[in-house]
């Protein structure tokens, strides 16, 4: 009872990253409060297939809810069988990916559970905290950590009286790690006809195209990221020539792909892809909180940028002032003559 | 046939103009810098709304929206973008709501409407990029939910197919009315204002907006129903003051800091040649690049 719940995407069989991601920083809250983490596994034909994939990541025991129908995700019969199951099991948190179906399963469980839920949490931890006008202090609660209004400020948002705490977090925010490759821990198959009722499927998936990801830049080792300040987009092309030169992928801010000059897919940040890589160039980025959140770990960060004052360049490590036009072809030019 | 349509709109800080001139000295935000818009992604869904009236003759868009007094601003651009009225919900009980008390503010009015058929908003308001809200309505409503929705492929009685967004593709779903159904950016964008509707509906108020500055046609709005913005407040939708705003709120905010980047020693160069290509040349040694 009262252990860290994590709900498993599974496309075609494979648990999704973010999922794997939670279990690890589930691992890590559970051990801190001295609980187990669990993990709720919920498809059709799915079992002998996602335990092994699920059991090195720590999970103490997975609940398994296998049967026609449960695959591909529809909300009503997933939203059945987690709340139907928090109510028996009594988790004191329930974490989940902020993906399309985290974002429409969470909000649908955490309001017939009245529990409260906080999207796209950046960081996880546990902390006390007092409620000064109650004076009372709660003990080990979850905080969950999320930009707001924008990115300007960080808000750290509790749950003190209504279980489960709910929080989402975005794909490759939180590290992957495995515990052990062998760790075994229990399955528990539920029967599903006990959690989900006929009026459960009333929406029915007709068709479905689900393709690779297009881009690889969660992965990708130099990312080549744009702003508003690249102007328009035909500058992008600056951008992907550059990246062509370098064999890197193209990002952007949310600034830019709302004005429509790249694909929403490659947007960085808080909203978008966390990344990691060995070189991040950020031309024409001011450095909002939230565009940071999802790149500050890169290894290193060059800041193309003409406003000298651009938040990006307080943490980038090479600041260049100028504007992209000028020097992203001689960035490809002296690239060229001294590589060769 | 005809639908009954309710859009949920949001005025929103544009939380995409924060500037430096939107910080106050102390580095909290200052909201009152920022312009009130209509949240982005219900204007999407307002044109789905509309698109569904267009095809279906003698449906009706009513636009419900919770917030300030000042809020009634998203339904006048509402109306004058073709819908055909709107619901104001306003009281300081709601205030300080998280998405849990917000949605049960808004499906206890929606109740009180009690003739629909299909219940649109935004994926998500931008000024907190939840993306809650619409789920959450349909849960307390008990209908069933379509996110991330793009297009209405079918509409034929009771029977709705929506084409929607979903990593890495689409999928068409089907379902039966009534639906809530939330919109993706992605989707078509919304028609402009339409010049008639301007004419007729600019001087359309809530009743405290008539109290406050009576327009010119204030005398002859009894005359004009269409005039008049309906508003509620907690007593009209006889909600329970314990799930309304702060009190209804099972999350709380422990402290919300402004952002201090741990700065770093950064090396700046100009955007000369000399410069570029000694910094290229220094990638290139650590291979960092190449």
């Amino acid at each position: 009872m009262n252990n860290v719940f994590i709900y498993c995407e599974i496309e075609d069989g494979v648990v999704a990253d973010v999922s794997l991601e939670l279990l690890t920083k589930g691992r890590t809250l559970a051990a801190k409060l001295g609980v187990d983490v669990e993990a709720i596994a919920i498809g059709t034909g799915i079992e002998g297939v996602v335990e092994k994939q699920i059991f090195p990541y720590g999970a103490k025991r997975i609940h398994l809810f296998d049967a026609p129908g449960l695959s591909p995700y529809t909300t009503l019969p997933h939203a059945s069988i987690v709340c139907k199951l928090f109510k028996e099991e009594q988790p004191q948190i329930c974490l989940m990916g902020a993906t399309v179906i985290g974002r429409d399963l969470g909000p649908r469980v955490s309001s017939a559970l009245t529990s409260g839920l906080t999207a796209d949490c950046t960081a996880l931890e546990i902390g006390e905290f007092e409620d000064k006008k109650n004076q009372k202090v709660y003990k080990d609660l979850l905080y969950q950590i999320r930009p707001a209004f924008g990115g300007s400020i960080v808000a750290t948002i509790v749950n003190p009286d209504h279980r489960p705490q709910m929080a989402t977090v975005r794909d490759g925010v939180m590290k992957k790690e495995i515990l052990d490759p062998n760790f075994k821990g229990e399955v528990v198959k539920h029967d599903v006809s006990k959690y989900v009722s006929q009026a459960d499927m009333v929406v029915s998936v007709i068709e479905r195209q689900v393709a690779k990801a297009k881009n690889n830049l969660k992965n990708a080792p130099i990312i080549v990221a744009g702003g508003y300040g690249v102007g328009s987009k035909e500058n992008f092309k600056l951008l992907q020539d550059l990246a062509k030169t370098l064999g890197a992928e193209i990002g952007a801010s949310r600034a830019a792909v709302d004005a429509g000059w790249i694909d929403h897919d490659r947007q960085i940040g808080q909203t978008g892809v966390t990344v990691r890589p060995k070189l991040y160039i950020a031309c024409g980025i001011s450095g909002q909180i939230q565009h940071i959140a999802g790149m500050q770990d890169s290894s290193l960060i060059i800041s193309v940028n003409s406003d000298p004052q651009a938040p990006i360049n307080t943490i980038a490590d090479y600041v260049i002032n100028g504007t992209i036009e000028e020097v992203l072809p001689k960035m490809i030019k002296y690239f060229k003559k001294n590589s060769k | 046939m005809s639908y009954k349509i309710i859009v949920l709109a949001k005025q929103v800080p544009d939380t995409r103009a924060v500037s430096k001139d939107a910080m106050t000295p102390e580095g909290t935000v200052n909201r009152a810098a920022l312009p009130a818009i209509f949240n982005p992604e219900d204007l999407n869904a307002l044109e789905m709304a509309l698109q569904i009236k267009d095809a279906n003759p003698g449906s009706t868009v009513k636009i419900v929206t919770m917030g300030l007094p000042k809020a009634a601003e998203v339904i006048r651009e509402g109306l004058f973008r073709g819908a055909d009225g709107g619901v104001l919900l306003t009281d300081r009980a709601f205030a300080g709501a998280d998405t849990l008390a917000t949605s049960y503010t808004i499906a206890t009015a929606i109740k009180k409407i009690g003739d629909y058929d299909i219940i649109i908003g935004g994926r998500q308001a931008i000024d907190g990029d939840t993306a809650q809200v619409g789920p959450q309505v349909a849960e307390k409503l008990g209908l069933p939910q379509v996110t991330y929705a793009e297009k209405i492929e079918s509409l034929e009685g009771k029977t709705i197919r929506i084409k929607r967004a979903i990593t890495g593709g689409v999928e068409t779903v089907e379902t039966k009315l009534p639906v809530v159904i939330t919109v993706n950016g992605s989707a078509d964008a919304c028609r402009p204002r339409n010049a008639k509707n301007v004419m007729k509906y600019k001087y359309a108020q809530t009743p405290s907006e008539a109290a406050q500055k009576p327009t010119p046609y204030a005398a002859i709005a009894d005359s004009k129903p269409y005039l008049k913005i309906e508003e509620w407040n907690n007593a009209t939708i006889n909600a329970d003051l314990q799930q309304c705003g702060l009190n209804g709120s099972p999350t709380k905010v422990k402290n919300v800091e402004s952002i201090v980047f741990a700065a770093k020693e950064s090396k700046t160069f100009s955007a000369s040649d000399a410069d570029i290509e000694g910094l290229m040349v220094e990638l290139l040694a650590n291979h960092t690049i190449g």
